[in-house]
Order: C-alpha cells, then sequence, then structure tokens
C-alpha cells in the first residue's frame, strides 16, 4: 500500500486532515486569539441583579417609630401571559381606569420592555384599587401584583428634619457620593435620610443571574460565586421627643417661624419645627412630585428648613451673651449701672429704651431681666473699647472670638444637610464696609442684637446650652444611637465636649440669676412655670422688607430663649416667630409651653387658655405672599434680563464677525487683487 | 493469530468501536448540558438527553442484530434496499410531515424519522454493490453515469421534500468515486466550479465578466505557442471561458431566482457576509419584519460564534455554558451542537473532538483499504465520507466558514434517526471488516 501504488487513499486523507486544520485554526483564532466574543457573551448573558435591602428606621428617644418601611403594590404585567380573552372592560372597572388609558398603558409596557418581561403596568396603586385587585386576581392571569417598599410616617410631624427619599438625579450622579448609585436607585434626599444615607441605605446586593434568549433571568451564573448578599439598612435612634415634636408643630401651626429644643446636657435636639410644617406622607407614594411642586411653590416655603437654615438678628436675645463677653472681659462688673431714661444718647443718634424708670438699669441682673437697651448698648461699647485691647477693631476681634466660640458665624456641625452659618461681624467686615472708618458707635446695635449679627434658630439655641452647662456645649445632633449602638464611630464627634474661652463659673451664675430674673420680674413674665426655674430672655426684633418695591418696617419678628431648670438643665430652647409681635407675646409662651411639656409630660389646666390661644393665633403676614410673588417677579425679570443681554451679545459678535469676514474680503479676494494673482 | 482463531466479537475492530462511544457519550453529556438546568434533577424522562439514550439504546439493538448477521447479507440485500430506500423517498414526497419548513419527515407510530437519513446507508450498499461487482468497469463512462446516478437520484428526491442540506450529503459519494477511478480532472473541476460560484457571489457581475475576460487574455498569451499548434487547446481554453461566463452570467442568477428558496439565498449570502442583492430578492414576497432587519441564519451564525468564542482556550467548563444553555443559539442541540461543546470546553475541547472525529475517518479509510473484497472497501469509503462531509459542514457552518444547511454533527447531534443511521453505518463496516478475508460478492 505505498503511495505510488494508490496515491488517491492518500489524496483523500490529506483533504479530511486539511479540512480538519482549516476548521481547527479558524477555532484557534475564534476562540483564543480572539476576545471579543469573551465580552459579547458576557453582555448578552449575564443579568445583574440589584436587591435592594430595606431601609432602615428611624426612632425617637422613647422607642416610638418616627417612619417606618410601608409596603405599597405596583401591578405588573408580562403581555405575552395575558390571554386574548381577558376581560379588559371588568379589568378596567377593578383599577378604575377608562379603556383607553388602558390601552395607553398597555402599549407603553410594550415599547418598554416587550412581551416577555414583567414590567409595572401601573405603579403604587392605592388602597382600593389594591384590594379590589387581589380579590379578582385569578380573573386577570398575566397581571400579577409587585411589592415595593416606601416610607410612611405615623406621625405626620418633622417632614423637614427626616426628609425624604426620592429617585437619585443625575446631578447627584456626578458627586463622589454618589458614585455608586445608577439610575433609578432611591435616596435619601434631605434630612437625615440624607445625613445617614450610608448608615439606613445599608447594602445593595448584587446576584449575577444568566438570562436567556428572552432576557428572562434564570440560573445564578457561576453558582452564585459573584454575588454580594444585601445587608439591611440600620437604625436610627434619636433624641428627638416625637410628641414633643407634634406639639411644638401644632403650637407653631399658622405661624412662620421656628422652634429648636436642644438637651443640653449631650447636645441632643428634642426637637426642631420650622413652620409651616408639612406632612412628610405627602413626599411619599405616587403623588409625590405633584405635592412637592406645590410646596415648592408656597408662598411659605414650608420645604426651607428655618431652624437652621434661616438666619434672623437676634434682638434682645443676644443680652446674655453681650453682657457675659463685658463681664468676662473685665469691662463692668455685676454691679455696674447704668442711667437709662428711655433712650441711648452717648452715640450720634438716640436708641430707644422701652423703660423709663430710674434705676431699671441700676446693675446687670435689674438691666437683663427689664431688657434695657441703652445699657447693652453701653457695656457692648465699653467691651470693645477696652482700653486693655487698645483700640476698637482690636476690641471687636476679641469680642468675635467670644461669639465664634459660642457657635455663631460658623455652622455648628448638625446632622442635617445644608445647614445655615449666619452672620458674626468683625474688624474686616466693618472695615470693608466703612472703608476703615468705624468705631463703637458705628457697630453699637450689635450689642442688643439689632446690628449685623444674624443667627439661625439652632445657634440661638445653642448659646442656650452654653449658658446652661455654664461654659461648654456638645455640637448639636439629632442622632443618640446607630442601630441600639451609641459608641458607633460616625457619632464620635457628638461626644466631643466644645469648651468656650475660659469664662468663670460666677459669670455664668449671674447670668443664669439674670434670665431667672427675666421670667420671674422681667419682661417674660408670662413665661413662668409653677416649680421650674426657668431662665429666659425675650427678644423683638425690628426688621424691614421691600413691599410692593417700598421699603416698609414689617411687624416685629417674636424671639425667645430660654433653658430651664437653672441648676441641672435638661432642656435650652429658642423660638423665633416671625413679624408676630413682642417676643413676651408669642415667643415666649410657646417656649414656656414647650419646656413644661417635656418636663412635665403635660400642660397644666392653669394654662390651658394660653394654649388655646397659642394654638388659635394665625400670624402669617399678608405681606409674606405679596413679597414672595415680587421676589418671583423679580426673579422672572432677571432671568428675562440676562437672557436678554445674552441675545444682544451674540448678536453684535454676529455682527462683528461677519463685518471682519466682509473686511476680509474684500482684502483678500477683491477683484482688483485677483487678477494680480 | 489469524483472524479465523478468534471469535466473531473478537474480531470487532475496538477502536472503531471506543471512537464510536466516545462520541455518543459526548453526544448526550452535550444534549445534558445544554437542557440540564440546575434546579431540576438529573433523571428526568420527556427531556432530549433522555430520549438520546433510548436512541443509543435501540442503535445498540440494531448494532448487534447487524454484527450477528452475516456479512454476504448487506451485499446481497444492497440492491433491494436501495430500492427500498427510493420508495421511502417517493412516498415521503407525498404523505411526509413538515417540520421547520422541511417536508422530509414519515411519521411511524410514535416516532418520526428522516428518510433521507436512513437512505444514507442503503445508497452506500448499493454504491458498493454496483462499483464492486465484475461486471462494473469504472472506466467507461456508461458505468460513471449510473454509479453518478445511484447517488444523485436520492438527492433529486431530498430536493422536492425541501432539506436542500441532506441531498447535499450525497454528493460525499463522488469522493468514493474518486478513489474508485473518477479522474482527477473532476476533483479540479469541482473545486474550480466552487471557486467560480463563490467569486460569482462576491463580485459584481460586469466586473467578473471583466476578469474572467482578461484571464483568459493572459492564459492565451502565456500559452500562444501552444494554442497555434494544438486545436485541442483552443478548443479547451474557449470552452472554459464560455462555461464560466455561461456559469456566472446565466446559471447562477437564474438558479438564485428560480431555484434556490429564499431562506437558502440569505444563508449562502449571510456566509460570505454580505446582503442579498435585490436581484434575487423576490418581489411578490414582501418579507416579515424579522427578516427586513437581518436574515434569521446570520443571526444564528452571530450567536453560534459567540457561544464559541466565548469559551477561550479552555472553556467555561461543563454545565456552565451561558449561551447555550440559555438558548441563545437556535438548533444548539441539533445542527448547532457544536456551540456547546465550543463554549464549555474551550480549544482544548473542540480539538479533542476534532481529533477524535478525524481519528474515526482515518481508521475507517485505514479499514476500508484492509478489505480483500472491494465491495467492503468501497463501503468503507462511503462511510467515511458520508461522515467527513457531515462533519466539516457542520462544524464549519457553525464558525461561519459554510453556509448554514441544517445537516447533523454525526453521533453528537439530538436527533434518532440521525444517531441510528450513523450507528447502522458503522456497524455494518465494523462487521464487514471482521469478515475482511472472507471474499464478499
Amino acid at each position: 500500500m505505498s503511495f505510488a501504488a494508490n496515491p488517491r487513499q492518500f489524496v483523500i486523507r490529506f483533504i479530511f486532515i486539511g479540512v480538519a486544520v482549516v476548521i481547527l485554526t479558524r477555532l484557534l483564532f475564534l476562540q483564543v486569539f480572539e476576545d471579543k466574543y469573551k465580552v459579547m457573551a458576557n453582555d448578552i448573558t449575564i443579568y445583574r441583579k440589584v436587591v435592594y435591602p430595606p431601609r432602615g428606621v428611624i426612632y425617637d428617644r422613647k422607642g416610638k417609630p418616627m417612619l417606618y418601611n410601608s409596603v405599597v403594590y405596583d401591578l405588573a404585567v408580562t403581555p405575552n401571559n395575558v390571554p386574548k380573552s381577558l376581560d379588559t372592560a371588568q379589568l378596567c372597572d377593578v383599577l378604575s381606569i377608562d379603556k383607553a388609558s388602558f390601552k395607553k398603558l398597555m402599549y407603553r409596557v410594550v415599547i418598554r420592555n416587550g412581551y416577555m418581561r414583567q414590567s409595572p403596568f401601573i405603579e403604587q396603586l392605592d388602597l382600593a384599587q389594591t384590594a379590589r385587585f387581589q380579590e379578582n386576581a385569578y380573573m386577570f392571569p398575566g397581571f400579577e401584583l409587585v411589592e415595593r417598599n416606601i416610607r410612611a410616617y405615623p406621625n405626620a410631624s418633622a417632614g423637614i428634619i427626616l426628609g425624604y427619599i426620592g429617585e437619585v438625579s443625575p446631578g447627584m450622579l456626578k458627586k463622589d457620593r454618589y458614585a455608586s448609585y445608577t439610575q433609578g436607585d432611591y435616596v435619601g434626599m434631605n434630612g437625615l435620610e440624607s445625613s445617614y444615607e450610608e448608615v439606613l441605605r445599608g447594602q445593595r446586593g448584587v446576584h449575577f443571574l444568566e438570562r436567556d434568549n428572552f432576557n428572562r433571568p434564570r440560573d445564578p451564573y457561576q453558582g452564585g460565586a459573584l454575588d454580594t448578599p444585601e445587608v439591611a439598612g440600620r437604625s436610627l435612634q434619636l433624641y428627638l421627643d416625637a410628641s414633643l415634636q407634634a406639639y411644638a408643630e401644632k403650637l407653631m401651626a399658622n405661624k412662620i417661624g421656628s422652634v429648636v429644643a436642644i438637651d443640653p446636657q449631650t447636645g441632643g435636639i428634642l426637637s426642631m419645627v420650622s413652620s409651616p410644617s408639612y406632612d412628610p406622607n405627602l413626599l411619599c407614594g405616587s403623588e409625590r412630585a405633584r405635592n412637592f411642586s406645590k410646596l415648592y411653590r408656597d408662598a411659605t416655603h414650608p420645604l426651607f428648613n428655618r431652624a437652621m437654615q434661616a438666619s434672623y438678628q437676634p434682638g434682645s436675645t443676644i443680652k446674655p451673651m453681650t453682657g457675659v463677653v463685658a463681664l468676662d472681659v473685665g469691662a463692668i462688673s455685676p454691679s455696674y449701672g447704668y442711667p437709662c431714661f428711655g433712650s441711648y444718647n452717648a452715640c450720634s443718634r438716640p436708641i430707644a429704651c422701652e423703660h423709663h424708670d430710674a434705676g431699671h438699669a441700676a446693675n446687670f441682673r435689674l438691666a437683663l431681666a427689664h431688657s434695657c437697651n441703652s445699657y447693652f448698648c453701653n457695656i457692648f461699647r465699653m467691651t470693645v473699647d477696652s482700653k486693655k485691647f487698645g483700640g476698637v477693631k482690636k476690641g471687636l476681634e476679641k469680642w468675635h472670638d467670644y461669639f465664634y466660640s459660642f457657635g455663631y458665624g460658623h455652622k455648628t456641625g448638625v446632622d442635617l444637610p445644608y445647614e445655615g452659618k449666619g452672620l458674626l461681624p468683625d474688624s474686616s467686615y466693618y472695615n470693608d464696609r466703612y472703608n476703615g472708618v468705624w468705631n463703637s458707635c458705628t457697630v453699637v446695635f450689635v450689642g442688643m442684637g439689632q446690628g449685623e449679627l444674624a443667627l439661625t434658630p439652632l445657634q440661638m439655641a445653642n448659646g442656650m446650652c452654653i449658658l446652661a452647662n455654664k461654659g461648654y456645649y456638645y455640637t448639636p445632633h439629632f442622632v443618640r444611637a446607630i442601630d441600639s449602638n451609641s459608641k458607633d464611630p460616625l457619632l464620635k464627634q457628638y461626644k466631643e465636649k466644645h469648651q468656650v474661652l475660659h469664662i468663670a463659673d460666677t459669670t455664668f451664675s449671674l447670668i443664669g440669676r439674670a434670665m431667672q430674673d427675666v421670667v420671674e420680674s422681667g419682661t417674660a413674665r408670662g413665661a413662668k412655670l409653677d416649680g421650674v426655674d426657668i431662665c429666659a430672655k425675650t427678644g423683638t426684633v425690628e426688621n424691614k422688607a421691600i413691599v410692593n418695591g417700598q421699603v416698609m418696617k414689617m411687624k416685629n419678628h417674636s424671639m425667645f430663649v430660654a433653658f430651664a431648670p437653672r441648676e441641672n438643665p435638661k432642656i435650652a430652647i429658642a423660638v423665633a416667630v416671625e413679624n408676630a409681635g413682642f417676643g413676651a407675646a408669642w415667643a415666649a409662651p410657646i417656649a414656656s409651653l414647650m419646656i413644661e411639656k417635656y418636663l412635665h409630660d403635660t400642660i397644666a389646666t392653669s394654662r390651658k387658655p394660653m394654649e388655646d390661644k397659642l394654638l388659635n393665633a394665625h400670624l402669617i403676614d399678608k405681606n409674606v405672599y405679596l413679597i414672595d410673588s415680587a421676589q418671583r417677579l423679580r426673579d422672572q425679570r432677571n432671568y428675562e434680563l440676562r437672557q436678554e443681554r445674552k441675545r444682544l451679545k451674540d448678536s453684535t459678535e454676529r455682527v462683528t464677525d461677519s463685518l471682519m469676514v466682509q473686511a476680509w474680503i474684500h482684502r483678500n479676494l477683491s477683484p482688483g487683487k485677483n487678477r494680480r494673482k | 493469530m489469524s483472524l479465523e482463531r478468534k471469535t466473531l466479537f473478537g474480531r470487532l475492530d475496538g477502536i472503531t468501536l471506543v471512537l464510536y462511544f466516545a462520541l455518543v457519550v459526548i453526544g448526550i453529556l452535550t444534549v445534558f448540558s445544554v437542557e440540564h438546568r440546575s434546579a431540576e434533577p438529573i433523571i428526568m424522562f420527556g427531556k432530549g438527553y433522555m430520549k438520546q439514550l433510548l436512541w443509543l439504546g435501540i442503535s445498540l439493538f440494531f448494532g448487534l442484530i447487524i454484527i450477528m448477521t452475516e456479512s454476504k447479507f448487506f451485499s446481497s440485500v444492497a440492491n433491494l434496499s436501495y430500492t427500498f430506500g427510493l420508495f421511502l423517498l417517493l412516498i415521503t414526497i407525498f404523505i411526509g410531515t413538515d417540520v421547520k419548513g422541511s417536508h422530509s419527515w414519515l411519521g411511524v407510530g410514535g416516532f418520526r424519522f428522516q428518510p433521507g437519513e436512513v437512505c444514507k446507508i442503503f445508497t452506500s450498499l448499493a454504491i458498493a454493490r454496483f462499483l464492486s461487482s465484475p461486471e462494473t468497469n469504472f472506466k467507461t463512462l456508461r458505468h460513471r453515469l449510473i454509479g453518478a446516478a445511484i447517488a444523485l437520484v436520492p438527492v433529486l428526491f431530498i430536493i422536492l421534500q425541501k432539506e436542500t442540506g441532506l441531498a447535499l450529503v450525497y454528493f460525499s459519494f463522488f469522493l468514493v468515486m474518486y478513489r474508485e477511478g473518477l479522474p482527477n480532472a473532476i476533483l479540479v473541476i469541482g473545486f474550480s466550479t466552487i471557486a467560480l460560484a463563490l467569486a460569482t457571489l462576491m463580485i459584481d457581475r460586469v466586473v467578473l465578466f471583466i476578469i474572467l475576460t482578461s484571464l483568459t487574455v493572459i492564459a492565451g498569451i502565456l500559452m500562444r505557442r501552444s494554442l497555434r499548434r494544438n486545436a485541442l487547446t483552443r478548443i479547451v481554453l474557449i470552452g472554459v471561458f464560455g462555461i464560466s461566463i455561461l456559469f456566472s452570467q446565466v446559471v447562477v442568477p437564474f438558479a438564485f431566482k428560480h431555484v434556490l428558496q429564499k431562506h437558502q439565498v440569505d444563508r449562502i449570502y449571510s456566509m460570505i457576509g454580505m446582503d442579498v442583492p435585490s436581484a434575487y430578492r423576490n418581489d411578490g414576497d414582501k418579507g416579515t419584519d424579522k427578516e427586513k432587519k437581518g436574515n434569521v441564519s446570520d443571526y444564528n451564525v452571530k450567536q453560534s460564534k459567540i457561544a464559541i468564542g466565548s469559551g477561550g482556550f479552555w472553556g467555561k467548563g461543563f454545565l456552565n455554558g451561558t449561551s447555550t444553555k440559555n438558548e441563545f443559539v437556535p438548533e444548539q442541540n441539533t445542527d448547532f451542537i457544536f456551540c456547546a461543546v465550543g463554549e464549555q470546553f474551550g480549544f482544548v475541547g473542540s480539538f479533542v473532538l476534532i481529533g477524535i472525529y478525524l481519528s474515526l475517518m482515518l481508521r475507517l479509510i485505514y479499514l476500508a483499504e484492509r478489505q480483500r473484497s472491494s465491495f467492503s472497501r468501497i463501503y468503507g469509503y462511503c462511510v467515511a465520507s458520508i461522515l467527513f462531509f457531515h462533519f466539516a459542514i457542520n462544524i464549519s457552518m457553525t464558525i461561519g466558514l459554510a453556509p448554514v444547511i441544517g445537516i447533523t454533527l454525526p453521533l453528537l447531534s439530538y436527533g434518532g434517526s440521525s444517531l441510528l443511521s450513523f450507528s447502522i453505518l458503522i456497524f455494518i463496516m465494523i462487521r464487514l471488516d471482521s469478515d475482511r478475508q472472507v471474499l464478499i460478492r
């Protein structure tokens, strides 16, 4: 059987081997040298399923849930499984929709996800729809209820604190913090939901599934070896007292303003109200978007957290602080008195004082109790003009240092996003403003809280903590513990004691007694609460606004700061009611009732009339709506002006360009030159 | 030790049997890997791999009968069986059932089988019988034409059943006839024809005309001396030119427009990676949306390439084939079963499988060449050629080297009639080989 004898059998063998070699060569390229097929195979076959763990729950100080996860149902449909014989009319009836919208919804589903995949038909059915569908579900094959977690708020309060969750926006996705999110994920949008997003969210699980040619998920990919399990979100325990919070919101109803109550011994916030408040349940569920825009456009700005974002001139409520500084720098002694007869005349313009009787500012305690403007303007000037500082500029710097250490002029560091800073002027601020030519008379109003100084209610309440604690504070914060662990590293920053500049205990004791006098015999006698030594200070803040194009003096802001009891303080509080009148008239009783509610848990019957008066008061200034609409008009006009300016600029540039082009054409392409070339 | 002293079972060729069983086992495991879902029990009746196991049992039963049969029986029933086969093919045209657009299936009781598949055995026997008969002189044109007719009559019937792929398999008998004395020129002409056909498809008709003309002119200039002296050379040159022109300008366009089915045109064009020219589209048939977007066989080949290509060097591992397990490749347990091997066992697995096939085919040639009787030898070549054709075309189509024509991968593809007919083909050869020193007429 040699080759020569019969070559053809070898030719055939050669053909067999040759074809096999060709196939193997092709396979070598296909399988070994080219990577694109592996990528394509993974793209088409691996389905990344993200599993969302339940979000953490938030509890108040007594363990009552402030919010919990609630289940709503989406109605999902797999179009392919819907039989032709489906009783559409019946289904429309059950869902209370009409036939046209049924068709539209179905069309949308098919366009989005095709026939084979289950996709949401109607999102977040209401209770009636869910119940009716559940009863009749057997009649509608292909349709199915799918659970979906949303937040629910049993107390319908503290919306501004808790925040809300919503779909992550494209803008957020660009930030580092949200780098791990994808379009469609839910994320805490404001309040604690946002601050503690990483805690509440837990850890999303990622499951890799294989999918088949109809995109239906099937077996776990590689037996689940690459999967990461989901970890449930951790819960938050707050200092917040749910009943106190609800009570405060009730007291503040129909008023614009805010209340902040802090436990001075821990810095834990017991209550924070920004009024008007809103029901957080509005911002979840199917009506979220509509409700949000309604709240957003409201003239009273319920989504704006006044308690920590708005800054007010503190008015007389700053006087204890002015006193502390004056006493500590040695500008005055406790027995220092000022002869005030109704106005302060040391500077060019007289500053009015509420009191005319002689001796109402005979010493520090009396002056504070009666809130004598002259007295505090004077001691403020004495402080900044102190000889030992050498000049008002250096003196004001020193004063600034004191106030800065009280937590003013910078963020306190509360665990909510978008905190405001307030305004704490220093020498360079005035240098800029007055070209360096100013003296203590220029800034005298600051001493009585009417100058450039502006504080957030949170900063005011924090100031009360310092006075209550006699010289220190903890950063105000909401969260006491994470998953019942108060030593969580995230909370470490709130355990740090902030000691203000070394001020003698005796100074604080004096201030405390003077502030108690305010309630016992001074301006805030209405806030007196039997059996509790309340230390407080009223404030009545003059303010102006532009109404109908004219600067108009508005009704005074009613302010009140307090802490109680004097020894071993349990609560420090700041109340601001905008455009309401005297501090003692509105803010003081609110604070007093809050203190009573917190310390005694009930309101004594003797104080019911006061409570009723507050509950029924409607103190929203009509001008608020005018100001708001005027602001909107202004914004609109500014926007249009900007657009117009831009258009003008563009058209000038176009004209310039075309002129330049014409000139160039004339220079380079004029017929004469052409001919020469 | 001489053959006669051994028992019948001792005389069976062990290597062929081992290779046969290796392929069948690989086949059943592959079908299992494609159909099995992780949550399901391994033994599940009604699944393809269980049916395939049953078919293996049936095949082995037939194998046993074949082994027990006198070897002379096969040559003596060859013509009768061929006639029977043609009869089956003929009645299939009339009473056959439609499966996936082809009319080639015959239902008997609960079973369905393709007569075209079974008829390969009968045709092999008939060709072996005819070529080995002492009256046949294969050097004469008449006998060559008879030989060709034996192979081509089934082709005609099968084409009538719209199962062109299977019909093409019968062309593998020309390889046998080549071994038995068909002139070399036929092989050359065959390959040239294929090359010309491809050129016709890929190159514009006018351009091709210019190319062919210039080739002829160049050939004429190169062979000008021979042309001047020899009239035959002139005739041959002009004849080749004329036939090429006729083929590319008339025959192929005509075949595409009027003979071939729409899906076959699609497949041929999808293989060479081109859109079907508008001239070959049937205007009366608007085509469904799917066909407008891109033809179906294009999708098959693309998914098949993804599955095989993603296997890489070592493969994804048994039962880890993401593409095949999740049914991305259509027909993946029949015509495209090689995808499952390529995806799960990678280049290494493909290499081993192709090695086994090559070994089996070469072993069959080896067996054929050692036969004393030419009937057995020719039959052996028939088996090897059929195997080769199936193997080469099937694997080539999964990796985009050949158009998608629906033929199975021997012994691996799921399907009873395919497994049974290949088993019978091979067992007859084994039986004949066990009597290789006996002269069979």
